[in-house]
């Protein structure tokens, strides 16, 4: 039989806010264990949640940029569970009334457009983290993390392949970045993806059994996990067994999911609202407030960029990875009025000195109006495409402007006929077996004469007038 | 002159003219807590150093003439509330030898108006309790019958001003816990409005219903604890940032024209006789004050216990999961594992009546129960709600009994909890409802034991509450009797 596979993914985003959510403790990571904690936090005897304005109007961004309706009214939760992380026995999130509900984003998948509902988005503080003794067998608490602000972002089981589910996590993870609101970062936890996954005869309408897959910090994992948990659910149906309904972890160094052991099921965690806060109620003046706040999103912005500086799509999907990439390109584009050199610099040369020396596009030494004074110069001659590149190499060392560098190492590209025409007489005095050859047929040396010229003049000789006299002479 | 029998407004006269020094005062409370504790057992830590510091600095305050509303007055704080360095036990094994770090916003404003705070009192375990048995140091005894439970669950504070070994003290009420043992010791008791006092720092037992408020010797005190401990607090979310009034400038207004509701629902069958013809008497003291007293209906009153005993055991259930033995408090040793670390220091670190409402709370909140239990409280509560906001519009305040009975023996009702839950039968409504109540004796039992009259205002109306009990107080004639200890 064929199967389908039935994806949903509910994602994790911690929000960029500078303390937590109900308390006036620094979200700051990797400090101190237990330095970003007071009374509140560590949940004391007494003590009771404020909660950070900011939070709200970080959340409210991600449902407008989502496409969700956002309620008016919101009320918040008690999950009820036991874990040392989680230091008042409950967490408080979001049940009945949710911040928003019933969005969308759109993926690009095989070139195609597919639509990804979102079921709801809501607030929550996150927990704390264990720490385990390697020696004895001994863990201690952390919690620096717990109170920090999430926002889950819940799907509908929308996806029908690994492929689906990373696309869709790849858009949700661009537009949390793009709003400033989430780093993003997977490994230290920032963004973090559980996905319930069933299989069904194709064609079928109603579901199957779906298992909750966890633990997976990339998005290479993810897929890797849904690949598998596909090809392990599918094998147990064609034996003719059932899918059981559980949480599996993601093992990353066997590439496998295991059972939790139906531990996670017996769970009932006695949601019930929250005694200690009010209502929250987001009216549309509130609304419209923010949505001044949300910059132009990535899929637009590629968009835009193909149709206004006719780049290809390709060009465009990288040059937005981020906002402060696009943000840079754009400026570098309009300021030398050349967007498709501009793309070509700002994705060649500038991305690889960026990676290579981990940097941030807000660290560069070398900076748009620059990098656009550099492409000037190639438009007008002054220096050749490849003298270019070592004059990047001296801005991106000296962040010293392009003009300088260029005077200062004599750089200047030789374009004096006449000058040039002395070069050329002697690369061709020097060489008489090879203008012997060439005249015999053997057209393929004019680059080898072209390249004695650049050489000599180190590579200052403009080309195309190098050409010319070039095929003037071997003519003669 | 024994100053202990003193009132706030009395002693603070005398601070005024230079007849006294709060060291002295203080002094005295705690001779005399050294007379009678042994046999009351209203506190649960003392804190005599603190208590002489604080004093020391009011009277330096008093002669360079920057008093406080409460300076140099010993009060006792019941110990659910945080007070910085302090022990703060809330009567149970799992808390206990718990010091808090920070003092609870009530705690902070008594120090900011001058108290001197003598300790913290005893009370029934996480103050689930109509009695102050439940106290895992020990039961308070009632001053004016030692072999009778003083009331609960601030049962201490109530017998630590009865007995004056403090001069007035801080309860919290969540279904009757500063009235009933107000009630129970002759003296006066009031529940603010939810919201009127921040909650920050008292430890939750039944958060929607919990609300802190004074025990005092007379109700002119406790407009002046109101005054000093009222107020918004940006800590708390559901507080209420509503104007405060100086409550004791309604102390001596009369009630001349005035509507009392007497709902008829709140004289059952099954109140004490004694009890009964005290609060009938206070009606009449009402009528020749120039009230005019009606019967009205508040017509959900019977599901009362029921709401009450789904929602505070929910709210608790969740509240009491913070104590698991992994950060503070009480942790049972040889634990096998997590699963086995929480059960053992949970079962052990918690008395019998927490446990049961954990249970309930726990059993009402799960799934398939919910709907049926918690959701349908919560709504039945609202009804409550319209039945009070309904019976204010015609009436200024409502005159009800306090308890059904005068104290009861001690464990006479600890194998029967729901005898005991009945106990507070008359008290619960205001909880539910967040309205505010306040208790003063109306009467004493042939045997000697005090009985109150409760009033009930509407929400944030407190001043028509001291209005009308200090009115009755001056007119009824059982003001500042006191038990022989
Ligand atoms: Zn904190």
């Amino acid at each position: 039989m064929d199967y389908e596979p039935v994806i949903g993914l509910e994602v994790h985003a911690q929000l960029l806010t500078d303390t937590k959510i109900f308390c006036g403790c620094s979200t700051k990571f990797g400090e101190e264990p237990n330095s970003n904690t007071c009374p509140i936090c560590i949940g004391l005897p007494g003590v009771l949640p404020v909660l950070n304005r900011k939070v709200v109007e970080y959340a409210m961004r991600m449902a407008m940029a989502t496409h969700c309706r956002i309620n008016e009214r919101n009320t918040f939760a008690r999950k009820n569970y036991f874990y040392p992380d989680l230091p008042k026995g409950y967490q408080i999130s979001q049940y009945d009334h949710p911040l928003a509900e019933m969005g969308y984003v759109d993926v690009e998948i095989n070139g195609g457009k597919k639509r990804i509902g979102i079921t709801r988005i809501h607030m929550e503080e996150d927990a704390g983290k264990l720490i385990h003794d390697e020696e004895q067998p001994l863990s201690y608490v952390d919690l620096n993390r717990a109170g920090v602000p999430l926002i889950e972002i819940v799907s509908e089981p929308d996806m029908r392949s690994p492929e689906e589910g990373a696309a869709y996590l790849r858009r949700l993870h661009e537009i949390l970045v793009y709003l400033e609101i989430c780093d993003g970062n997977m490994e230290e936890g920032s963004f973090r993806c559980d996905a319930n996954v069933s299989l069904r005869p194709k064609g079928r309408e109603k579901f199957g059994t779906r298992a909750e897959l966890k633990n997976m910090n990339s998005f290479r994992n993810v897929q890797r996990a849904l690949e598998y948990e596909i090809v392990r659910q599918r094998g147990v149906l064609e034996k003719g067994g059932v899918v059981v309904q559980e949480t599996r972890l993601w093992d990353d160094y066997q590439g496998i999911t295991h059972s939790m052991r139906g531990k996670e099921e017996a769970h009932d965690y006695r949601y019930f609202p929250d005694p200690d806060l009010v209502d929250l109620s987001i009216s549309k003046a509130w609304i419209e407030e923010i949505a001044t706040t949300i910059p132009e999103l990535p899929m637009e912005k590629r968009k835009r960029f193909v149709g206004e500086y006719g780049i290809p799509p390709y060009d465009a999907g990288v040059l937005t990875t981020s906002r402060a990439l696009a943000d840079f390109y754009e400026k570098v584009a309009e300021l030398c009025g050349n967007p498709k050199i501009a793309s070509n610099w700002v994705m060649g040369d500038f991305l690889a000195y960026l990676n290579e020396n981990k940097l941030e596009v807000s660290e560069s030494p070398v900076k748009p109006e620059a990098l656009a004074d550099m492409i000037n110069l190639i438009d007008n001659g002054t220096i050749s495409g490849k003298i270019a590149k070592e004059v990047f190499e001296a801005m991106w060392k000296s962040g010293k402007h392009p003009q300088d560098i260029i005077e200062k190492k004599g750089l200047k590209q030789m374009a004096d006929a006449g000058e040039l025409e002395k070069v050329v007489d002697d690369v061709l005095t020097a060489n008489p077996k090879q203008i012997k050859q060439y005249k015999a047929g053997k057209e393929q040396l004019f680059g080898y004469f072209v390249g004695q010229t650049m050489k000599a003049t180190e590579g200052k000789a403009n080309p195309q007038i190098v050409n010319d006299i070039l095929k003037k002479k071997l003519s003669e | 002159m024994d100053i202990t029998r003193l009132t706030i407004h009395e002693l603070t006269e005398l601070l005024r003219e230079g007849a006294t020094t709060s060291i002295e005062i203080t002094e005295s409370v705690f001779k005399k807590i050294e007379a009678v504790e042994e046999r009351v057992n209203a506190y649960i830590t003392l804190t005599k150093d603190e208590a002489f510091k604080m004093a020391e600095k009011a009277d330096k305050d008093i002669r360079e003439g920057k008093a406080g509303a409460l300076s140099g007055i010993p009060v006792a704080v019941k110990d659910n509330m945080c007070m910085k360095g302090v022990k703060t036990t809330c009567g149970s094994h799992i808390l206990e030898n718990f010091i808090p770090p920070y003092d609870a916003t009530v705690v902070r404003k008594l120090k900011e108006a001058g108290a001197v705070i003598t300790g913290k009192t005893n009370l029934d375990e996480f103050a689930m309790g109509s009695s102050t048995e439940t106290s895992y140091f020990g039961v308070t005894r009632n001053p004016w019958d030692l072999e009778r439970v003083p009331g609960g669950s601030s049962g201490g504070s109530a017998a630590a001003v009865a007995s004056d070994e403090c001069i007035a003290a801080l309860g919290s009420d969540t279904g009757g816990s500063i009235r009933q043992p107000a009630a129970h010791c002759g003296v006066v008791g009031m529940k603010p409005t939810y919201g009127r006092i921040s909650r920050y720092g008292l430890v939750a037992f039944a958060s929607s219903l919990d609300q802190i408020g004074p025990i005092t010797k007379d109700v002119e005190d406790c407009a002046i604890m109101m005054n000093g401990i009222a107020g918004y607090d940006a800590n708390e979310s559901t507080s209420v940032p509503e104007k405060v009034s100086d409550y004791r400038a309604f102390v001596s207004r009369d009630i001349e024209g005035w509507t009392v509701g007497i709902p008829k629902e709140y004289f059952i069958e099954g109140i004490d006789p004694e009890v009964l013809s005290s609060v009938n008497n206070a009606i009449k003291t009402m009528e020749a004050l120039g009230a005019e007293c009606r019967e009205i209906s508040l017509p959900h009153t019977e599901y009362c216990v029921a709401i009450y005993y789904i929602i505070a055991p929910s709210e608790a259930s969740s509240n009491l999961a913070r104590y698991d033995g992994v950060r503070y408090g009480f942790r049972q040793k040889g634990e096998e594992d997590l699963l086995d670390m929480y059960k053992t220091t949970r079962s052990s670190g918690f008395g019998a009546e927490v446990k049961r409402r954990i249970m309930i709370g726990t059993y009402a909140l799960s799934s398939g129960y919910y709907d049926a239990y918690y959701k349908k409280a919560s709504q039945v509560r609202m009804l409550l709600r319209n039945d009070f906001d309904e019976a204010f519009r015609t009436c200024d305040i409502i005159l009800t009994p306090t308890t059904p009975t005068p104290a009861f023996t001690i464990g006479e009702k600890m194998d029967d909890p729901l005898q005991m839950y009945l106990s507070d039968i008359f008290t619960l409504s205001t909880n539910l409802a967040g309205v505010p109540g306040i208790v003063v004796p109306c009467g004493y039992t042939e045997g000697g034991l005090p009985i109150a009259v409760q009033f009930m205002a509407s929400h944030f109306e407190e001043g028509k509450l001291i209005q009308a009990a200090s009115a009755f107080e001056k007119n009824a004639g059982f003001a500042r009797r006191r038990p022989e200890l």
